[in-house]
């Protein structure tokens, strides 16, 4: 382990962010937080992506490690005990400074604050207790807190982060308990889960008594999240968002992440990757929107049949196509649920769909001004004007219109005429 | 056809829906009197704005609809484009013919245009909210320069009042030689011609408190290190933030 002498506080913020970055959840989103008369901040709701870095990932929160000294020695973690890497931590107030002195600037909506694990759980969860505490209680901050929730550390110390938290998370990390022990033969997944269900127990609760007692305290009210590691281990996307999905139904999590494993370290326990799978990582997140905002079962997206995401096509459409006795749905009839399936339909094209058709029967024109991507959607609409041959031609001939430019060029002259 | 030219005010706007009912002009296009070009053939009536006539407009949509398309209307208005404010005359009208019901008629290629712009300056407002950066003064006044592609400072001002109400901040658009100014719960418009240092492109550093320049280098220290280098995707990044954001934003200032 490399010791440093002193570090100056922009040092720190390197190392301590560089070590921060691969927990992906950044999300300012999903709890209401009004600002007090004097105090500084608050929360809409809705999130603010203040920045975006080099790779196109949202900056809304100060997010970094509380420290990178670690007891753990997990092969996927840059910080691991074993690592050859710059050692250090921040003292609390110097987190309480820069978290006030950049929200003040608009910088961010507030902190996201993780740490390795040092000493014990209890010791580490109490020192990022301490941070969120000083923050709400002596600067009078409302602006958005994400705490990591260290498992193994008390009931106790749990609650009060959430007293202080909009919203903490566990990461899971690896999907399944085989892979975990794999990569960190110390973590099992009932670390995990522990203060998951404890969390999800005292955010209930207070919710309760919440409609009870108006002033009851909120309890982590932007929820739990957590993150999963993909391509480091072999299971298969079914697996995964099966996962997910138990995690939704059953911890009531706000929010999946899927992080696509970036080779950061050559341990032998981990596979040799040479590119970060960044479009099943995407496919992933499409997929995870489909089951939360457009009511699809998981089974609907992945099953036994179809294991894994097709990579060429998105979720909604590779569904579709496998799906043809659900379409053509008819745009001036159908109920919403139906519209919401169609490829190159999303939520406010939809809404306003059923809106619209109230005044007159839609047509193709009127369905691209409201926004439909007509790509896409064509072959699974039924409207006023919509052409026979397109909605009957097979699935593996739209299959090949749906494919992005580079990839459809395969197309012969002679199934092109079907369209003419 | 008659030309209704204003003086680009949201009252001036106004005063000219006002004088189509009390003249009766049924066919009729408004225009900013910046953007009014004299033409051979044609009328045009210079509406000089009357604050109780306006009032009396926003009181009939009010009464009409409700404080929702009222806000919708004002926004779409800062949109500051001659096409735009005729759509919205078009749509008032249908108001005070009891037809406000229509603004769902997303099939109507006028009232859809008016949503689209609606949604523009909701993003051009939510850029805002996450592109303004402040730099701390001497004199412990925060400010912030922008130069917003359409005139949303009338809109933001609550978002930063409900955020720093402690702080006197300045918030000043460049391109339309304004700022809103915040002190103790009060927002005022203002002008700044004697203090010329607020609205060059920059402030000169020997304006800025004394940590601002170090917490500037931390927060460039920080964007540097949240980056994931082997992720890099620059036409991800640039459809975020857009380039002509790049001028507000400290963590692209070296």
């Amino acid at each position: 382990m490399r010791l440093m002498g002193k570090l100056s506080v922009v040092q720190k913020l390197e190392i301590l962010s560089d070590a921060a970055k691969y927990d992906v959840s950044c999300a300012s989103s999903g709890s209401k937080r009004k600002n007090t008369k004097n105090g500084l901040g608050n929360s809409s709701g809705m999130g603010i992506c203040h920045s975006y870095t080099q790779d196109g990932r949202c900056v809304s929160l100060l997010k970094i490690l509380l420290t990178n000294f670690c007891i753990f020695d997990c092969a996927y973690c840059v910080t691991r005990k074993s690592n050859d890497i710059r050692r250090t931590a921040f003292t609390v107030d110097e987190v309480v400074d820069l978290t006030i002195n950049f929200y003040k600037r608009n910088y961010i909506e507030g902190l996201f604050l993780s740490s390795g694990i040092f000493k014990s759980a209890d010791y580490t969860m109490e020192r990022l207790v301490r941070v969120a505490k000083k923050l709400r209680k002596e600067h009078d901050f409302n602006g958005y807190i994400h705490l990591k929730a260290i498992p193994g550390a008390s009931d106790e110390l749990l609650y009060e982060a959430g007293l202080y938290a909009d919203r903490l998370s566990v990461n899971i990390e690896m999907p399944s308990e085989k892979s975990l022990k794999l990569v960190a033969p110390e973590k099992s997944f009932k670390d995990a889960m522990e203060p998951m269900e404890y969390l999800k127990g005292a955010i209930q609760e207070s919710k309760i008594e919440r409609q009870k007692f108006r002033h009851a305290p909120k309890v982590s009210p932007g929820g739990q999240s957590t993150q999963l590691v993909i391509g480091a281990s072999p299971e298969n996307d079914k697996h995964i968002l099966e996962l997910s999905d138990q995690l939704y139904v059953e911890k009531k999590l706000k929010r999946v992440y899927y992080s696509g494993y970036v080779p950061i370290s050559d341990d032998p326990r981990l596979p040799i990757v040479d590119k970060t799978p960044v479009l099943r990582e995407n496919r992933l997140y499409q997929a995870d929107w489909l089951m939360r905002f457009y009511k699809f079962d998981v089974n609907d997206i992945v099953n036994d049949e179809f294991p894994d995401l097709d990579i060429d096509i998105d979720p909604k459409a590779a569904h579709a196509l496998r799906n043809p006795h659900l379409f053509p749905v008819d745009i001036n009839k159908a109920e919403y649920h139906s519209i919401l399936k169609i490829p190159g339909v999303g939520v406010k094209s939809a809404k306003k769909i059923i809106a619209a058709r109230k005044f007159r029967k839609l047509n193709i024109e009127h369905l691209k001004k409201i926004g439909v991507i007509w790509k896409r959607a064509q072959f699974f609409i039924e409207c006023g004007d919509s052409k026979y041959t397109v909605l009957n031609a097979s699935s593996a001939i739209k299959r090949q219109f749906m494919l992005p430019a580079a990839k459809s060029t395969t197309i012969s002259s002679t199934q092109l005429s079907l369209f003419q | 056809m008659v030309e209704l030219v204003f003086d680009g005010s949201y009252e001036g706007f106004l005063t000219c829906i006002f004088e189509m009912y009390i003249q009766k002009i049924n066919d009729c296009t408004v225009v900013e009197q910046d953007h009014h070009q004299s033409k051979i053939f044609g009328e045009a009536i210079i509406v000089s704005t009357n604050e109780q006539h306006a009032e009396r407009i926003i009181n009939g949509i009010k009464d009409k609809t409700s404080k929702k398309v009222l806000a919708f209307i004002y926004s779409v208005f800062l949109q500051e484009s001659t096409q735009i404010h005729n759509d919205l005359v078009y749509f008032i009208k249908m108001i005070f013919d009891g037809k406000a019901y229509k603004i769902s008629d997303f099939g109507d290629s006028r009232i859809l245009r008016l949503h689209k712009a609606k949604k523009m300056m909701g993003r051009e407002v939510h850029r805002m909210h996450a592109f303004v950066r402040f730099q701390q003064l001497k004199d412990d006044l925060y400010v912030a320069i922008v130069n917003p592609d359409f005139n949303v400072l009338p809109l933001i001002g609550k978002h930063f009042k409900d955020r720093y109400p402690t702080m006197e901040w300045l918030i000043y658009d460049t391109k339309r030689s304004y700022g809103i100014f915040h002190s103790e719960g009060k927002i005022d418009v203002v002008n700044f011609e004697e203090h010329i240092d607020l609205y060059q492109e920059k402030i000169r550093h020997e304006n800025l408190s004394s940590d601002e320049l170090s917490y500037q280098k931390m927060w460039q220290a920080y964007f540097q290190s949240v980056n994931i280098k082997e992720r890099n995707n620059t036409k991800l990044h640039e459809r975020h933030v857009p380039r002509r954001y790049w001028t507000y934003l400290v963590e692209k200032w070296n």
